[in-house]
């Protein structure tokens, strides 16, 4: 009896402020905007019962979906979004796979030292570490007045209000999340797997790509996931660091709600969004277990 | 047999660089005393004065505190409940949904959490402010509670508590006196953690908020949007190093304990 | 020495193929090696045994080209092999935990060294398929490692490091992950393979039953020092000081002075009386030494023997071990000497049971006089 009551509490706020705001999400994508008092319609009735069920039904459409695809807005939002997440997580990768790889190399008293220097960035404010950027990447920011200090370039590149900025911004707020887990299998790679590589003839070059790049799979695949699924419903970077033609779906949802004020095509945007996320999510938790299964 | 060579070295220096020398460059020109952002004119600490006077950032301040304290308190206290339901809690009619609640808020995009809980305010005709804040706050670091919390459960071993029940312990009562101390150290980085999250978080705050309540995130984001200006440089260092601060002082905390017990560890094997 | 026994090291002329000499290896402070000289012969069976920490892995590493000597000269069918990197040397080494590539298949990881080395494409998969026949694992070919037995895995990683037909093979504790049963049949078929392939295997391990199994000779070690290389028999039999009698098996050991000692035989009083024992070498008069005496080859009677040393005392513990007894007595002088007795009847006909007054005896040639 005690136990039920444990496990209605948690279970009944999530469902509260978890589910139901969820269901209202999907129901809220299907209603009409031109009778929208609050700005949406139908609003089900418990009171009518059956009959108000049967009437809430007749009322769906899903002409804000039909709207989304026929607004090419959308399309390329989507696909931009896609296209950004995916490129920013193989750069994530590029960087943060030397990082993890040198962590696991280091001396065991220096790691957990190193550790926390990743974790650190991590619990400061996000947007202020996106913000910090912009003094860097702006046509008269350090960055510049770097390369043109080298001699690098003559005129200020223009790199703020880019996508390149976004990429940049990605980059260093998720690396954290692509190095810890690559190198937490690194770290936990059996040094005998290397020793045996070489005592079997390989060159340390040879060893690395034959045993260490394929025993960290596990790593560098949550690392991606980890990056990949954030990035493509970012909000605060494509807005601070990205430009009017950065098209990101989180910025374009954004402002679907609080500029054009159209709740149902913004709901519909959400669900898009999270039917595109559904499908990496689950492989990557399909992967997770895999590799539960796998570790124990 | 490992080897720290110079291309380790390297790509840590390079790594590092990468993390720090923009939060550093943020710090130093927060002391600049010209308005032009880029170009050092001498130091300063005139941005911070301007800060404390400003009426705006103090109000916003003092909301996104309160709204942190009280929803990362709730959040501690639902999400170490939840990971006792999910890591001991057995077979019950809807676990799958239940783990699945817990876990689909953390790879949720924040745009669609904040929008769905607005959408649910607006329905349930609740005034919004501080209020909503909170109940949202809570709804998300709890799941991030509960991952920390139930790692922890799952690492410790069982036949303690098994041990607590066998010598007379109500489950109750062997919650409170062996599992929750053993899991404390775990509850306290997952308070940290909610405190942290909502301190950080400008989406979610923003869909939820009402005209009343205006949290320092959402200020931050306001003023940036038109530039980076020093009293924002000021103020960011002065988040910054209050959360440096934690982060260190925690960690050397934990280290000295740690370091405390392995030293009478190994006096307690010399005696023996 | 008939000339069908393998004993090159009794044979003067013969040349060893792996020699440490003088080899010393530090880590900071600690000496893992010291100042060690040790000869392996080819085609022989050696096994470094002690317990743990004794430097015994690292010289074992030393060879496979993972540390380097600090001091000292290791050399390979004559040639110092200092210059030569771990993945050039013709030695392989089977991992304690095996080190199965888990991401390739069983066929892939025995092929794994014969795609770095010389051989044609073309005959890599025969020889992949000889090894995996000569360890019985044909139908698993296609599997990960995971996918087998403790057992099978031991066997992958024995035909993967055997596939580049190496001078010498390195065995570091490879039986340590199986159970008792599986270990024991698998000690037999390593010294099969060995035999039929004629490769010279070096093996580490703490187990003394396993490196007497298997071994031609054992080289008991003990801080970074060698304390005796022989046979098994003759390590077990003629031990050359109380730690080796001490580690292997089990052993009653007593202090006493010589009496009187000829080359064959030496009179010792103690304190329970006088004995004869075995030395290895005339002693002086008065010399301090110890005398060891397996408890196997101790007898118990309730009456004096007639011949042979004797003492005298009262049982105080049987641990019953189902083949053999082992009684412990506590002689006049309060000195506890363990004594085996093969259970040939059944326990409830058992002569001595506890308190019970006894002899214990055993003959002139049973005890080993020790000054180590």
């Amino acid at each position: 009896m005690r136990r039920a009551v444990v496990i209605l509490i948690p279970y009944l706020w999530l469902v509260a402020l978890f589910l139901v705001p969820f269901g209202i999400v999907l129901k809220i994508s299907l209603s009409d905007i031109a009778t929208a008092i609050p700005p949406y319609t139908p609003n089900f009735d418990f009171s009518a019962g059956w009959a108000g069920f049967k009437d809430f039904l007749s009322q769906l459409d899903f002409e804000n979906f039909v709207w989304l695809t026929e607004d090419d807005l959308y399309w390329k939002a989507y696909l931009s979004s896609l296209k950004i997440a995916i490129i920013s997580t193989i750069l994530t990768l590029l960087a943060g796979f030397p990082i993890a790889y040198a962590m696991a190399q280091a001396s065991k008293e220096w790691q957990p030292t190193l550790m926390m220097l990743i974790i650190l960035p991590f619990w400061t404010s996000f947007l202020i570490r996106v913000y910090a950027w912009m003094g860097i990447l702006s046509t008269e920011g350090f960055l510049n007045q770097f390369l043109i200090w080298i001699g690098l370039i003559d005129t200020p590149l223009q790199i703020l209000n880019t996508d390149w900025a976004v990429y940049i911004g990605i980059i260093y707020t998720y690396i954290p999340f692509m190095i810890l887990p690559i190198y937490a299998t690194l770290e936990k790679l059996d040094p005998s797997y290397l020793e045996a590589a070489e005592d079997l003839g390989c060159s340390r070059i040879q060893a690395f790509w034959s045993v260490t790049v394929p025993l960290s799979k596990p790593g560098v695949i949550a690392g991606c996931f980890l990056v990949f699924i954030p990035a493509v419903g970012e909000f605060v970077i494509p807005s601070v660091l990205g430009g009017s033609k950065t098209l990101m779906i989180g910025k374009v949802l954004w402002e679907e709600f609080f500029s054009n004020r159209d709740w149902p095509v913004a709901s519909a945007v959400a669900i898009i969004l999270l039917l595109i996320l559904v499908i990496p999510i689950v492989l990557f938790q399909k992967q997770q277990e895999r590799q539960q299964e796998a570790d124990s | 047999m490992k080897r720290f060579t110079f291309f380790n070295a390297t790509s840590l220096t390079l790594g590092f660089a990468f993390l720090y020398v923009p939060i550093l460059i943020l710090v130093i020109y927060s002391f600049n005393a010209s308005r032009l952002v880029t170009v050092w004119a001498g130091f300063s600490t005139k941005w911070y004065g301007e800060l404390l006077q400003n009426q705006q950032f103090l109000d916003a301040a003092w909301v996104t505190l309160k709204v942190g304290l009280i929803s990362s308190s709730i959040a501690t206290v639902l999400g170490t409940i939840a990971a006792l339901v999910l890591v001991r809690g057995g077979k019950f009619r809807g676990r799958t949904l239940f783990s699945g609640m817990i876990y689909a808020p953390l790879v949720m995009p924040e745009v669609i959490t904040g929008l769905s809980l607005l959408l649910l305010f607006i329905a349930a005709g609740v005034d919004r402010g501080v209020f909503t804040i909170v109940l949202a706050h809570a709804t998300f670091s709890m799941c991030y509670v509960s991952v920390v919390v139930s790692s922890r459960l799952i690492s410790f071993d069982q036949s303690i508590e098994e041990a607590a029940y066998d010598l007379g312990c109500t489950p109750f009562d062997a919650f409170k006196s062996v599992t929750l101390p053993i899991i404390a150290p775990a509850v306290i980085s997952g308070w940290l953690l909610a405190f942290t999250l909502s301190l950080d978080d400008l989406v979610i705050a923003s869909f939820t908020t009402g005209p009343a309540a205006t949290t320092l995130p959402i200020k931050i984001y306001s003023a940036v949007r038109l530039g980076v200006s020093p009293e924002i440089n000021a103020l960011s260092t002065l988040l910054i190093g209050i959360v440096t601060i934690g982060v260190i002082t925690a960690s050397l905390v934990t280290k000295r304990a740690a370091l405390h017990r392995k030293r009478q560890e190994e006096l307690a094997a010399q005696n023996h | 020495m008939s000339a069908d026994i393998f004993a090159p090291w009794e044979i003067p002329k013969e040349i060893p193929l792996i020699r440490f000499e003088n080899v010393t290896k530090r880590f900071g402070d600690f000496i893992a090696v010291d100042n060690l000289t040790l000869d392996i012969y080819e085609r022989e069976f050696f096994a470094l045994l002690g317990a743990s920490g004794c430097g015994k892995t690292t010289l074992m590493r030393m060879l496979a080209g993972f540390e380097s000597p600090t001091e000292g000269r290791i050399t390979l069918a004559g040639e110092d092999i200092a210059p030569v990197p771990a993945n050039k040397r013709p030695v392989n080494m089977m991992f304690q935990s095996y080190a199965l590539f888990p991401h390739l298949t069983v066929a892939d990881n025995i092929a794994f060294g014969l795609k770095r080395s010389d051989m044609p494409a073309s005959e890599i998969d025969g020889r992949v398929d000889e090894m995996l026949s000569m360890v019985q694992l044909r139908p698993f070919a296609k599997r990960k490692p995971h996918q087998i037995s403790g057992g099978q895995r031991q066997r992958v990683a024995l035909a993967r490091s055997l596939a580049k037909n190496p001078k010498v093979l390195l065995l570091d504790e490879p039986l340590a992950a199986l159970d008792k049963k599986l270990r024991q049949e698998t000690q037999f078929e390593l010294m099969d393979i060995q035999e039929k392939l004629g490769t010279t295997f070096m093996i580490v391990t703490h187990d003394q039953e396993e490196a007497m199994t298997v071994a031609s000779r054992v080289a008991v070690m003990n801080g970074g020092q060698i304390k005796q290389i022989a046979t098994p028999d003759a390590i077990y039999e003629r031990p050359n000081s109380s730690y080796v009698a001490d580690f292997i098996g089990e052993v009653n050991l007593m202090n006493g002075k010589i009496t009187s000692c000829t080359s064959k035989s030496c009179k010792i009083a103690w304190e329970g009386g006088t004995i004869t024992a075995q030395p290895t070498n005339k002693l002086e008069k008065g010399t301090e030494v110890r005398f060891a005496v397996r408890p196997e080859k101790i007898s118990i009677a309730k009456t004096k023997p007639k011949s042979g040393n004797a003492v005298e005392g009262k049982v105080l513990d049987i641990a019953y071990l189902g083949n053999i007894s082992t009684y412990y007595v506590e002689t006049t002088t309060g000195q506890t000497i363990k004594a085996q007795i093969a259970n040939a009847r059944r326990l409830s006909r058992r002569s001595f049971t506890w308190e019970d007054p006894v002899w214990l005896s055993w003959s002139d040639t049973a005890g080993i006089v020790l000054t180590e």
